[in-house]
């Protein structure tokens, strides 16, 4: 049975959605390996039984958070050779698509990011030029790495638990060398909404919030959703970067977007335009955004997403 | 300083973009700078500038590999400020994934490297349209250089930069030690239109044609014989098409609830 190798980044005290995603794709390909880096606490070792993985690797050096991506590829690389693993699987952030860049390299081997779907034999499925083809790929090498979208997986725990035996994995000398080093970070405050990557529903402002969320933040409250927004509204300061949607900003494939006061530019498409539902409310009737939504609504963002609030709450009771 | 700069020319993402024949490669009609390396160009020279521009020996060379075409994205680098160009190209190159085409750029910085040592190398944070991200990385992996990726800032002082970059839960500071590689954000700087001036004087400046065997590199390791993986199959997604739409007339955001409870999305 092919070995999958997944990498888990520093998962805190409970794995994330798509760490489960990822144990759950790499359950259905193969036998699978955990390689962590951080601390390991009791629960992530049982969710680790919960879904099936037969080890757990970890770095015999402490200290690769104190640097970017490559000394975390020169371990995941060792780990990689050390468990025969013939797919190793990462998330799709932005340090995961670089870990596995580096990896590619240290183990001859294909990477493929943005994957949303892996068949049995190895073939990746992914959008391409933003959402405009699907497409199907494979590595032609021994080793292929992937890193896997969020929300493309029904986490599902193993029909029978294992007891992962754990391992320490020897990090190769002189991995930190030519590594930059992370002198100072700064933690953000956590806003209490669900993550933007993974959330059922998001919420997003442009321009035309002139400066105001509050209609956004309350429709996204009352929804239980994410909140995004646009370059233009990131740009000018209201929001932070973090709710950038777009070919700059994240992507998102939520069940449902709405799209408040956006005008709908093509970058902006770009993150947005695989949601289920899209529903825009635009003052411009001739807005790019219509071409795309499902229920378009031209008017006052100012009277309708309030009035959508008061009518969500009201039949919630 | 000598910093190179990767320059991609790329379909516009303003017109509809396709894959055709073998191996699907994008089609490279209506190509353009991709402007994310606009914002790598204009960040290389404010540090030149800084240290008193191509007068005082800093050199900004804008490299681009891809196809005839791809002269015109050296051309506006040099236009926008770049102080030389070189254009790497050749037939075996058509179809490189990410792999071979770092294989590719990685001949090309040493082969560069050779007269005077290369500082820095500035990318966009990804091209606009493979939009993997995975080119710098490979590329500083290869060179054996640290990579510092998604920079928001950069800052280079006495043989060290410091750069800051975003995370999800966090703002970092970071540090390596030149030469290294730094991609960058569109939130680095606001790039500079090539003025008047510019264009006439970039028509002065040399634009090296480099070929793989320049480079050194063996046509088997590049192009689609060269890659590490292979698109098997693509099929263009319908376009999205419009949905109802109303017009307000006091009660849209009733309507909008009816719509989210018809679907049950409440
Ligand atoms: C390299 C590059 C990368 C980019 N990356 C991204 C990206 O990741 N994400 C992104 O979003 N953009 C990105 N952009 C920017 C993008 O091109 C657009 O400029 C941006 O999306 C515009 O934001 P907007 O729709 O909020 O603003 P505008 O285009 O100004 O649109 C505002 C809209 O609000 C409407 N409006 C105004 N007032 C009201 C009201 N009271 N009620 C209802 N509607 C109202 C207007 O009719 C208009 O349609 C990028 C651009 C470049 C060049």
């Amino acid at each position: 049975m092919a070995k999958v190798l997944v990498f888990i980044d520093n998962p805190g005290t409970a794995l994330k959605k798509s760490s489960l995603e990822l144990l759950t794709l790499a359950r259905s390909l193969g036998e699978s390996v955990v390689a962590l880096n951080g601390e390991l606490h009791d629960d992530v070792t049982a969710a680790f039984g919960e879904y099936g993985v037969s080890a757990v690797l970890r770095p015999s050096v402490r200290d690769l958070n104190d640097y970017l991506v490559a000394p975390k590829a020169a371990y995941l690389a060792a780990a990689a050779q050390s468990t025969g693993a013939t797919i190793v699987l990462l998330d799709n952030s932005p340090e995961g698509k670089e870990v596995a860049a580096r990896l590619g390299i240290r183990l001859n081997a294909g990477v493929i990011t943005d994957v949303v779907g892996v068949d049995a034999d190895g073939t990746a499925h992914k959008s391409v030029l933003a959402g405009s083809y699907n497409t199907a790929c494979k590595a032609t090498t021994p080793v292929s790495v992937l890193t896997l979208k969020a929300n493309n997986v029904t986490p599902e725990p193993a029909a029978a638990p294992s007891a992962p035996e754990v391992v320490t994995v020897d990090v190769p000398v002189g991995s930190t060398d030519a590594a930059a080093r992370i002198t100072a970070r700064e933690q953000k405050v956590a806003s209490g909404r669900p993550d933007l990557t993974d959330a059922r529903i998001v919420v997003a402002g442009g321009r035309g919030l002139d400066g105001d969320f509050g209609p956004v933040e309350e429709l996204a409250d009352a929804l239980g959703a994410a909140v995004g927004a646009s370059r233009a509204a990131t740009d000018a300061g209201w929001i932070s970067h973090d709710a950038q949607v777009g070919q700059t900003g994240k992507t998102v494939s939520p069940q449902l977007y709405i799209s408040a006061g956006i005008s709908g530019a093509i970058q902006q498409k770009a993150g947005m335009q695989t949601a289920k539902v899209i529903v825009a409310v635009n003052k411009d009737a001739e807005s790019p955004v219509f071409e795309i939504a499902d229920f378009g609504i031209v008017g006052d963002l100012f009277d309708v997403l309030p009035q959508a609030t008061a009518e969500i709450k009201k039949r919630k009771g | 300083m000598k910093i190179i700069v990767l320059v991609k020319h790329v379909p516009d993402a303003q017109f509809d973009r396709h894959l055709n024949g073998e191996g699907y490669t994008t089609d490279r009609d209506e190509s353009i700078l991709s402007e994310l390396d606009e914002y790598a160009l204009e960040a290389a020279l404010q540090l030149a500038e800084a240290r008193g521009g191509s007068k005082a020996g800093n050199q900004v060379i804008a490299l681009s590999m891809g196809p005839a075409g791809a002269v015109n994205s050296v051309k506006k680098s040099l236009q926008m400020g770049a102080t030389e160009g070189v254009h790497l190209t050749d037939a075996a190159l058509a179809g490189s994934d990410a792999a071979a085409t770092s294989l590719a750029l990685s001949a090309a910085v040493r082969y560069l490297n050779q007269d005077a040592p290369v500082d820095l190398i500035i990318t966009g944070m990804a091209s606009t349209d493979g939009e993997t991200s995975l080119v710098p990385a490979q590329l500083a992996e290869r060179l054996g250089l640290p990579q510092v990726t998604f920079a928001s800032s950069l800052d280079v002082d006495g043989g060290r930069l410091v750069a800051r970059r975003d995370a999800d839960t966090s703002s970092e500071t970071v540090e390596a030690a030149l030469p290294a590689l730094v991609s960058v954000t569109d939130q680095i700087n606001e790039p500079r239109y090539p003025n008047f001036k510019g264009i006439i004087a970039a028509k002065r400046k040399t634009i090296t044609t480099l070929s793989l065997a320049d480079i050194g590199v063996d046509p088997a390791q590049v192009g689609h014989a060269g890659s590490w993986t292979a698109v098997t199959n693509a099929e263009e997604r319908p376009p999205r098409t419009a949905g109802t739409i109303i017009t307000d007339e006091g009660d849209a955001g009733i309507k909008l609830v009816d719509f989210l409870a018809a679907q049950k999305l409440l």
